[in-house]
């Protein structure tokens, strides 16, 4: 059964007045009356905040940019960056696409499992990881690898991936 | 003006028309189908591939033909320009292909569904389909939402033509329902529950050319073909108050705008647009409310047809004259 | 030494930040351009080089650029795509990553030629860093006067802005890509209009790639005669080609057009050929929407001449044994990839990046999985699977809104085109594939269950 179905959040939806400084950035940089083109930006920053993209962000979101909020669902829905639903601390994301694949994208995934104990799109006991398999990053040449918030990790090997859940274990 | 030829057969129309209008202006025997294109809004169109057509010289000027089958519902004609619609083979082929990744995932469901008998989708695929679906797996299936008080939503008949969308968007101040997701997992949807509640929100019902959105003051009532369209009309102050009311016997079991020969609710005498309120649609239930004017005409190749009407004499078969 | 027109610089330390990249010649074509040539000039510069876009449809620039509308009193737009996604394509991010001034400076100079006030960057929202390796350089640029209003004296007032994509393949697509800078969902636009005439907001827009408009620098630096000296017939410049897959040394590379493909695979210098001592099986040289080529029909064309780095010469035989220069995303498959596998999952991919609005696109794309898992999975599948398959792909190609269509079909038509042998392999020993791949062309290693 398929559904986009929405996920709330428990908290309110605050932006910080840094937030507020970066979504100016944005909206100044459109002509009178566009605003609109804010949405991804603002998205973005509020992803960066909170993690993931609620109901009450999409609105916050729609509110900001003086916008019906079905125009922000319908753009929060088509990109496959935005989170809908609350994830891990680190959301490692593996490039499943041809060129990954060919060297070994598959036998991450299934060493990210296992480590992890958690199927794709799952979050840890300790909530602090999701995994999940994306389309081509862009890094076919440093293959494979996997995307960490703002940052590619890349040539992923089993003992490269211990390295890095220690590390954000221990932090 | 420029002239262009479809399927053999010239006319001269406006510059910046259309080959789907210019079709329609030669005749229905010419015209390509159209699923997501509607005449009466500001934006829709190339969306559903049915009204693909060959264009087999672009313009006096530039007579190459044009590599690619283009939709017709968006492709301006040229001077000189030549058109084949079901004269061509590439373009029957290609719309037998578009039937069947729209029937794909659809749930054939006509023998339960409202739009039975005035479903644009039907006729495309008597006129088009296979008979038999080579697509052998499960398909892809949504639960019924009510999105608004009289307002039914089957996704799993939906073919995303986006029409009740820009309906929304140019008859209603604030949309509350769009298309959410991507792909083929798109889907028309409000997301948080809430209702389309506009005055004229109904309308999504009369522009949806398949049994997705369906009036729930109708739903299993009756069959359309047991009912009887009558054209009437009331003094509304919300909108045209002209509407087909749909009876069987003298009770009035629904209240549509009233559709001309493309299925698209039609303007009134004036030019205004004959869409109309949701208290005409929903709250005028008895035929006291309304003014009969006569039969509505319907197409004789309708199954509505069958029952109950005198034909204009134009349509009757030569037998019956 | 072949020469690099963009890459020159690359490994230079510090090149990231202006003060190196104008000791090594950088921002040279922006006080060329605005001090001593009018703006129809870098044009005509542009359309002499013969450049063509790098973006993956090599359609000639000049002449991209002399389509733009010039009604009074609009705005007019250029916008640079940096959305790149198409898999096996890396080399807008490595330019970027390395020279961000070089994409800056030609953002300037091109917009002057366009008589563009305001520009943008739309980068794919996945490259992060690179965001901010480009914001920082842009901040330098206008401390020293590149970007602001009247640069250098000259009257051009310019300003150059950058907007994350949001995680969508189609918004490399340019209607998609002006959609989603308007704030929506990445649906491609109906052309006609074109964005030339109405783009960005309705106004006359040019969408160029990343590479395309670094390379208006060295063609405005040097002249467009002398980039057009560089590759063969209406291949001209160097080109960046991404190499990916079984090859020795993976990475981004810049090469005079014109280059033996099988030097490009082979010589230590590009890809060192195919890794692990193993044979090659088949290449994909221009992304992954261009047919897939068998190591057979890869160096030398059906004429039996030697297959070069060119749009006609990798297009040579058309798709019958042909394919396309596409993105120069060069992705090489060694003799123990299984191309059911790989069609399966490229499939998967362009279903997944499908925006959905059109039909043979959407449900397409969808069947065509359906039907490859099955083969690939072994899940019961038959030969007329394999007809099926041709026959969907059939009928979404070139019936689509754009493109996206085509790259899923040629694929899958191509696998089946070439590959048949191995198709029919997966579908009569359904487990044996499970574990084994079928190997080179013809010459399968393991017996059919059947034989």
């Amino acid at each position: 059964m398929h559904s986009t179905k929405p996920s709330h959040s428990k908290a309110a939806v605050v932006f910080t007045p840094e937030m507020m400084a970066q979504v100016e950035h944005f909206t100044k940089q459109y002509p009178a009356g566009k605003q609109k083109s804010a949405i991804i930006p603002l998205l973005h920053i509020v992803q960066k905040k909170y993690g993931w993209v609620s109901v009450e962000a999409q609105d916050k979101v729609a509110e900001l940019l003086q916008l019906q909020p079905i125009e922000v669902y319908e753009v929060a829905t088509f990109y496959t960056m935005f989170h809908l639903h609350p994830v891990g601390q680190y959301v490692l994301e593996v490039c499943r696409t041809g060129p990954c694949m060919i060297v070994g994208a598959e036998d991450i995934c299934k060493y990210l499992e296992n480590k992890l104990g958690i199927k794709e799109g799952e979050i840890t006991a300790d909530g602090l990881f999701t995994w999940r398999t994306v389309e081509c990053l862009g890094a076919c040449g440093y293959a494979p690898m996997m995307q960490v918030g703002d940052n590619f990790h890349e040539y992923l090997t089993p003992e490269k991936m211990d390295k890095l859940i220690g590390d954000w274990r221990n932090k | 003006m420029p002239i262009v030829t479809i399927d053999d057969r010239e006319i001269e129309v406006p510059d910046g028309t259309t080959i789907l209008n210019a079709a329609r202006m030669i005749g229905p025997d010419v015209s390509p189908p159209a699923m997501c294109y509607y005449s009466k809004l500001k934006v829709s169109g190339g969306k559903c591939r049915t009204c693909l057509v060959e264009v087999s010289a672009g313009s006096t000027k530039d007579p190459r033909p044009m590599p690619k089958l283009v939709a017709s519902c968006s492709t301006p004609i040229m001077d000189g320009m030549i058109v084949k619609n079901t004269t061509s083979e590439r373009v029957l082929d290609a719309r037998n292909g578009v039937v069947e990744y729209l029937l794909m995932n659809h749930p054939l469901d006509c023998p339960i569904c409202d739009q039975a008998g005035e479903c644009h989708l039907q006729d495309l695929s008597y006129e088009h389909g296979l008979e038999k679906t080579r697509f052998e797996f499960e398909r892809r299936t949504f639960e019924p939402v009510d999105i608004g008080e009289h307002i039914k939503l089957h996704m799993n008949r939906c073919i995303l033509c986006y029409r009740c969308v820009n309906t929304a968007d140019q008859i209603t101040d604030k949309r509350v329902h769009g298309v959410l997701g991507r792909g083929d997992h798109a889907e028309i949807s409000t997301y948080i529950e809430n209702v389309v509640d506009n005055d004229f929100s109904g309308n999504v019902i009369d522009v949806c050319p398949v049994g997705a959105l369906t009036d729930k003051t109708f739903r299993f009532k009756s069959r359309v073909w047991f009912t009887r369209p009558m054209d009437a009309h009331r003094n509304c102050d919300k909108c045209s108050g002209r509407a087909a009311v749909w009876l069987f016997g003298d009770e009035v079991l629904r209240v549509t705008g009233r559709k001309d020969q493309w299925g698209e609710v039609e303007d009134t005498p004036e030019g205004n647009s004959g869409f109309i309120c949701n208290t005409c649609r929903y709250d005028k239930k008895s035929l006291a409310d309304w003014t009969v004017e006569g039969p509505r005409y319907i197409d004789r190749h309708s199954v509505i047809s069958q029952n109950h009407y005198e034909l204009e004499p134009a349509e009757q078969p030569k037998s019956l004259k | 030494m072949p020469r690099k027109l963009l890459l020159e610089h690359d490994k230079v330390e510090g090149i990231r930040h202006i003060d190196t990249y104008m000791k090594h010649g950088g921002y040279r074509s922006v006080e060329k351009a605005l001090k001593k040539m009018t703006p129809e000039e870098v044009v005509e510069e542009v359309k002499k080089s013969g450049l063509r876009g790098r973006g993956g449809a090599g359609f000639p620039t000049g002449m991209k650029w002399s389509f733009l509308a010039k009604p009074e009193g609009v705005p007019r737009y250029l916008v640079c795509n940096a959305d790149e996604s198409e898999p096996g394509t890396f080399k807008d991010r490595y330019l970027m990553e390395y020279l961000p001034h070089l994409l800056i400076e030609g953002m300037i100079t091109s917009s002057y030629a366009l008589g563009a006030k305001v520009s943008y960057i739309y980068i794919r929202g996945e490259y992060r860093w690179i965001y901010e390796i480009l914001e920082t350089a842009i901040e330098e640029a206008r401390a020293k006067g590149f970007i602001g209003k009247n640069i250098l004296g000259s009257g051009f007032d310019f300003e150059l802005y950058m907007q994350p994509g949001g995680g969508a393949y189609i918004c490399g697509e340019e209607t998609a890509l002006l959609e989603s800078l308007e704030g929506k969902r990445g649906n491609p636009r109906m052309k006609p209009p074109f964005p030339a005439v109405k783009g960005l907001w309705g106004c006359p827009t040019v969408v160029n790639n990343v590479e395309t408009i670094a390379a208006v620098v060295p063609i405005v630096n040097d002249g467009g005669d002398e980039y057009a000296k560089i590759g063969i017939g209406k291949s001209t410049g160097t080109k960046l080609i991404s190499a990916c897959g079984n090859i020795k040394t993976p990475g981004v590379f810049e090469l005079e057009m014109g280059l033996p493909v099988e030097e490009f695979l082979n010589s230590d210098e590009y890809c060192g050929g195919v890794a692990h001592g193993k044979r090659l099986k088949a290449v994909v040289p221009g992304g992954s929407s261009v047919p897939i080529v068998p190591a057979g029909l890869f160096y030398k064309n059906i004429k039996g001449e030697d297959r070069l780095m060119t749009y006609e010469s990798l297009a040579d035989g058309g798709f019958a044994s042909g394919t396309m220069m596409g993105s120069g995303g060069f992705i090489v498959y060694d003799e123990d990839q299984c191309i059911v596998r790989n069609t399966w999952n490229f499939t998967r991919f362009y279903n997944h990046e499908s925006c959905g609005q059109c039909s043979p696109c959407r449900e397409g794309t969808g069947w065509m999985l359906k039907v490859l898992d099955k083969i690939e999975h072994g899940k019961g599948a038959t030969m007329e699977d394999i007809d099926l398959l041709w026959d969907i792909q059939r009928r979404i190609e070139g019936n689509t809104i754009c493109p996206l269509g085509d790259a899923a079909a040629w694929p899958v038509a191509a696998a089946i085109r070439h590959f048949r042998e191995e198709f029919e392999w997966h579908v009569k020993n359904p487990q044996l594939a499970q574990t084994k791949s079928y190997g080179l062309v013809g010459e399968t290693k393991y017996e059919t269950a059947s034989a």
